[in-house]
């Protein structure tokens, strides 16, 4: 947290990139539990006692090193499978809202005039909806909702937020005289986009994609938790919350132990976030 | 948690919209400024009702979910749900008769209980509208009164412990934190307050004021980090600037320095991030009150999705969509007449 002020973005940090990156003790704290996190998802079916729907005793009950839940089945071998689901759908839907948002924001700040103000103003038009609700909304006329679905949602509702940022940071570059005598050398527009604005939108938008991915987390398993899974069988951090939620009284990790790694899942990401968004602008801390 | 990166990303700018009026007196310039963001959210509105319907009528087949596993059984009852949600005419005549319908007050009737939608949803928004509003009123004061002493503390411990804090708080899923807090004050550790609201037939939630304070302590918890991060970051500009150097070095306390130059000045910015707060509230009440079974307008949503009960969706994304609508408008009415230079924009 210095308090010289460098505004100039990570391009002109080339020397020390790494020293930098270290020195940020949030970037770091971030990502390790980060990493950890999405380790235990990925390898945890790998190293799980019992199996994904394996009844090991009466339901609620204190065996094993968590319990069971309402069913009787281990809580630690269905949180150790349960973090694959809603990994996958948190990161393909901040792709899918990266990827829509950027493509909406870069082409209305470089057409510019008339164009942008329409493009925005309907930008505008799904702002008006909280995220959850956009998803909510959509459910209502679907029986049992597949995961790509979820993705598409959670995607959706991100990009009109994430078009509004790549606007701006656009509308900074697109008047530089680098993408004007890019235009002048008769470049074909896709190019100046793809080739001149896109790269130097980088560091700004690395950071919105932490920040989307920690929301994604929350949506995906805040559907979970609302009741609105894709299968309702599998393990689910969110599903196990509601699951397993009237008995918390009685057994508490049933609930507690999806609800603490969700916490620690995005709490990781948004240091991750707020980690790059601090080195991009040095001093504002 | 969601919703709230435009806050810190990009304050938006209520004079940006506003195009100069030539050659008009103040008075008649307000109000064409007020007509055309008027006719901005009607526009925003009009447009939002013909996602809300596409959303709910057009993409799925809403009989084929109401009925589930019933739907080849029983083409009766499909006949009849198909005559009831005129499912017969063509999208846009449905539309336009739900528009029409929704603008004479006709939210049309539920599905589920045959009772009219307008009488089902009046008595939950106004638990509600007191939910969110005891949340802001107790936000307000705790967000401004953190940022002031983080801003304090300027980059000394205590203001990095508290941003620490704060920021892991921001990550936070609402049902994370109001889950934590249920185990910590109701179940698991302590026994002091209810974990779920529960209302006599005829009562109101708050007859039982203990059953309030998670709720509200939840919905205040999402929300807080992020206002007193953005005031904190703006109180600490202020402090950085020249007046306030000069206001300093003519040997005005710390304190009044603090309370008179720096905070006024965090004022806006602070109400642009509250309304923007205000506004996901709205949304964020949804999984707040499904946690504490509170009888508002988010529980009332769910229960509805979940039974496929497509015209109480529809009333009810609406009103909140309006509702975000109103707010920053609100909001950016406020801030601009808190701004003179602002004020001056519109009236010179």
């Amino acid at each position: 947290m210095s308090t010289t002020t460098d505004k100039s973005g990570g391009a002109k940090s080339e020397p020390g990139t790494m020293g930098k990156i270290l020195k940020s003790k949030r970037l770091v704290f971030g990502t390790v539990l980060t990493l950890l996190i999405v380790a235990f998802a990925l390898l945890g079916p790998l190293v799980a006692p019992y199996g994904e729907n394996e009844i090991v005793g009466a339901p609620f009950s204190s065996d094993g090193p968590l319990g069971t839940d309402y069913l009787g089945q281990d809580v630690l071998s269905r949180l150790l499978y349960g973090g694959q689901m809603i990994l996958l759908i948190s990161v393909l839907g901040t792709i899918v809202g990266m990827v829509v948002g950027i493509a909406i924001g870069v082409v209305a700040a470089y057409a510019g005039g008339w164009w942008d103000e329409v493009i925005m103003r309907l930008n505008d038009v799904t702002l008006a909806f909280p995220q959850i609700l956009l998803a909510l909304v959509v459910l209502t006329a679907v029986n049992e909702p597949k995961w790509w679905m979820i993705v598409l949602l959670i995607g959706i509702s991100h990009a009109p937020r994430v078009a509004r940022l790549a606007r701006g940071v656009a509308m900074g570059i697109v008047s530089r005289d680098f993408v004007i005598a890019a235009e002048a050398l008769g470049e074909k527009r896709s190019r100046v986009i793809l080739a001149e604005v896109l790269p130097n939108m980088n560091a700004p938008l690395l950071a919105e994609a932490g920040l989307r991915l920690t929301y994604s987390i929350g949506l995906v398993g805040g559907l979970g938790f609302l009741g609105f899974a894709t299968d309702p069988n599998a393990a689910d951090w969110g599903q196990m919350i509601n699951e397993n939620r009237l008995a918390m009284a009685t057994q508490a990790w049933a609930v507690l132990a999806p609800v603490l790694i969700i916490g620690l899942f995005t709490i990781g990401t948004n240091m991750m976030a707020d980690g790059v968004a601090q080195m991009n602008a040095r001093g504002d801390d | 948690m969601t919703d709230i990166a435009e806050a810190s990303v990009a304050m938006p700018d209520p004079t940006e919209v506003v195009a100069p009026p030539k050659g008009r007196s103040g008075a008649s310039a307000w109000a064409v400024w007020l007509l055309r963001r008027l006719g901005l959210a009607v526009l925003t509105l009009w447009l939002v009702s013909v996602l809300v319907f596409v959303a709910t009528a057009a993409l799925g087949d809403p009989i084929r979910a109401i009925l589930g596993k019933e739907y080849a059984a029983s083409p009766d009852r499909v006949a009849q749900l198909e005559e009831q949600l005129n499912l017969n005419d063509p999208l846009i005549t449905r539309y336009f008769d739900w528009l029409t319908g929704f603008l004479s007050g006709d939210l049309g009737t539920s599905i589920a209980n045959q009772l009219p939608v307008a009488g089902q949803i009046s008595s939950t928004i106004t638990n509600s509208l007191v939910l969110v509003l005891l949340a802001a009123v107790v936000m307000i004061p705790v967000a401004f009164g953190i940022a002031m002493i983080s801003a304090n503390y300027r980059r000394r411990r205590p203001d990095t412990v508290i941003q620490t804090i704060l920021l892991a708080l921001a990550g936070l899923p609402e049902f994370v934190i109001g889950i934590l807090l249920v185990a910590f004050f109701s179940t698991t550790v302590f026994n002091w307050l209810p974990a779920v609201t529960l209302v006599a037939p005829g009562g109101q939630p708050w007859d039982e004021p203990k059953s309030m304070i998670l709720p509200v302590a939840t919905l205040v918890l999402a929300v807080a980090p992020y206002v007193s991060r953005i005031v904190r970051s703006t109180l600490l500009e202020v402090l950085d600037s020249d007046y306030v150097e000069l206001a300093r070095l003519k040997g005005i306390p710390e304190t009044v320095v603090m309370r008179k130059h720096a905070l006024l000045n965090a004022v806006v910015p602070g109400i642009q991030v509250i309304a923007l707060q205000l506004a996901w509230l709205a949304g964020g009440v949804v999984v707040v009150e499904f946690l504490f079974a509170y009888p508002g307008i988010g529980k009332q949503l769910v229960d509805a999705v979940r039974n496929h009960d497509v015209p109480v969706v529809q009333a009810l994304s609406m009103l909140i969509a309006a509702v975000y609508v109103l707010v920053n408008l609100v909001a950016d009415l406020i801030s601009i007449l808190l701004t003179p230079r602002a004020r001056t924009a519109i009236s010179s």
